[in-house]
């Protein structure tokens, strides 16, 4: 049984169908890639799957469980957490914080036991501190933690919004371009980071990239999206070896 | 770079409370040995009471992001309340920290209501809607209480929206609330202590609220809605959360006004459009989001006008000046690169020493 199982998802803005019979199905512990031209519709399926939109057919499964139609709120409390092509980090506050927002679900004390900072307080606060520095190990910003987001350099910024989103306890990762605007030593870096992911959290990934050097190093099965609509899937090699695929990017 | 880390939040906010402490023992040493004018002791409680107001109202436009133009709405929902209540009861709780301790619950309660009841269903809009509608709500709340008529006979409560006539008192009922006169005799139950424990029981509030799980959740929604709703915060919850208790302090900033008035009339001055953007000023001027500056903000921009009485007609006029050179200071790129320039070479100094 698959981790994700999407079948049939379609959505259309107005006259245009934005997304037509989208069909995935990543298993559990997979590094999944879905690659595609400009415009080809990826940040929509990401929107579909984390509910910032509602698609007009289809469904999505997670761990055998049907999420369509769910809210956001509800679908990152299923499983899913992602991030976003355009960094969005809390900039106001400290990198530390933006993680411990993260964990806000996974450790509780009422508004009361807060104002009044009650043990319970305290208690919680420690533990979601110990975590948080832990998660900010694993991605080398526990040196930063105490600096605001905005006062992180671009490449940890990215890190930092993924800490955030593994924050949640997530089990399936959506990563939005994650090297857009990266130099090819932050991209090679965070390559690593990925696959550490992967492997320390025993995570399952789905992401969005242009840069193929990264698709092909670490995706092991592709899917590639042209207006909409998929144009083909299966193992990285094979797919980045079609000639439509090669036809769709760089064209006739 | 900037360092925040739980030590030093903890210190700063200790700072805050400090300087109230230190301001009010201040006070009350120049008032003891008679070097405060009469002036200025009868405009203690007010300030007090403003300054509750900047520190609540900055939970909503600083710590929440949402802009707020109606703020004196909800302190005229305590005053009028809470004056009510303790005129009700002025003969049956005698004792005067029991009655103004229940009025403050009940001015604080009927605020957070009002606020709980006009947040559910414009918080759930983005843009600028939340400050049209609270800046309707403030006037319609100051206008309510112009032609509110209620009175007491044995009977019980009269009620009318027409004048005291029509509220068919037999004789020796009282009118309580009497229109455009609005309450006279409200029990002078407030003092400068009172208030001055107000202001720090205020600040633990909101201090305490920054600084705390739901306080992260409310000014993750701030800086990013999309990423917070990503993450699984609750939008509506949070932001009606701040906005409540926002609404909760002004009600007490109203009900301690109110208890150092003879006569609480709900004139544009004192509830209206005026005075909610005077509290906006002094949120603006101390820095949005910065909650000591509200409270210095809200102390200079009181009493300055008081000291300088002579340019007093000059008053708003010096208003929006202030307000106008604070916009350019925050917010010009000339001025913010001129700030960065400026902090660079401190920092520099700060480095060498």
């Amino acid at each position: 049984m698959a981790l994700l199982e999407v079948k049939n998802l379609s959505i259309s803005f107005g006259g245009l169908r934005a997304v037509d019979d989208f069909n995935v199905s990543i298993e559990k512990g997979q590094l999944y890639g879905l690659i595609g031209p400009n415009g080809a519709g990826k940040t929509t399926v990401f929107n579909l799957l984390t509910g910032v939109y509602q698609p007009d057919e289809g469904f999505i499964h997670l761990d055998g469980e049907d999420i369509t139609r769910l809210k956001t709120i509800e679908i990152n409390q299923a499983g899913i957490a992602r991030t976003f092509q355009n960094i969005r980090l809390f900039k106001e506050l400290s990198v530390l914080d933006n993680v411990k927002v993260g964990l806000h679900n996974k450790y509780h004390y009422s508004t009361v036991e807060g104002l009044l900072r009650l043990p319970r307080y305290f208690q919680m606060e420690k533990k979601m501190d110990e975590r948080a520095m832990e998660l900010l190990k694993v991605f080398d910003l526990d040196g930063e933690a105490d600096y605001l987001a905005s006062n992180l350099p671009y490449g940890k910024q990215r890190k930092l919004e993924i800490a955030r989103a593994l924050a949640t306890d997530p089990k399936l990762l959506l990563l939005d371009e994650p090297a857009a605007g990266m130099n090819p030593n932050e991209t090679k870096e965070l390559m690593e980071t990925i696959r550490f992911v992967r492997d320390h959290f025993d995570m399952t990934i789905l992401l969005i990239e242009h840069d193929m050097k990264l698709v092909a190093g670490i995706c092991e099965e592709l899917t590639v999206l042209n207006f909409g609509k998929i144009l083909t899937q299966g193992k990285t090699s094979d797919v980045l070896h079609d000639p439509e695929v090669i036809t769709a990017y760089l064209g006739e | 770079m900037k360092n925040r880390n739980i030590p030093k939040k903890l210190q700063d906010n200790l700072i805050t409370i400090g300087i109230v402490v230190v301001c009010y023992i201040l006070v009350m040493i120049l008032s003891a040995t008679g070097l405060l004018s009469n002036l200025l002791q009868g405009l203690l409680v007010p300030l007090c009471a403003y300054i509750i107001l900047a520190v609540s109202l900055n939970l909503t436009v600083g710590i929440l992001g949402e802009l707020s133009l109606g703020h004196a709405g909800f302190m005229c929902v305590g005053a009028f309340t809470s004056a009510f209540f303790s005129k009700c009861m002025e003969n049956t709780i005698t004792f005067a920290p029991v009655r103004f301790f229940l009025a403050l619950l009940i001015g604080g309660l009927c605020a957070a209501l009002i606020g709980f009841l006009i947040g559910m269903p414009v918080l759930r809009l983005k843009g600028d809607y939340l400050a049209i509608v609270t800046l309707a709500f403030g006037e319609i709340i100051k206008n309510i209480m112009n032609v509110l008529f209620i009175g007491r006979d044995s009977h019980g409560f009269h009620f009318s929206m027409k004048d005291s006539l029509s509220l068919g008192l037999e004789e020796g009922g009282d009118v309580i609330i009497n229109g455009a006169q609005g309450i006279t005799g409200t029990p002078k139950d407030s003092n400068f202590t009172i208030g001055v424990i107000l202001i720090v029981l205020t600040l633990l509030i909101v201090l305490n609220l920054i600084n705390s799980r739901d306080g992260r959740a409310i000014m993750s929604i701030r800086d990013n809605l999309i990423a917070s709703e990503s993450i699984g915060i609750h939008i509506t919850k949070y932001k009606l959360m701040a906005f409540t208790i926002s609404a909760a302090l002004a009600g007490i900033a109203g009900v301690l006004y109110s208890h150092n008035l003879n006569s609480l009339m709900a004139t544009p001055k004192n509830f209206g459009y005026n005075m909610s953007i005077m509290i906006l000023v002094f949120v603006v001027l101390g820095g949005i989001g910065n909650i000591r500056g509200s409270v210095i903000a809200a102390v200079i921009l009181t009493l300055l006008p008081e000291l300088l009485r002579g340019l007093n007609d000059y008053r708003m006029l010096i208003y929006s000046i202030v307000l106008i050179v604070m916009m350019l200071y925050n917010w010009a790129p000339n001025m913010i690169a001129l700030r960065k320039k400026a902090a660079n070479r401190f920092g520099r100094k700060k480095e060498v020493a």
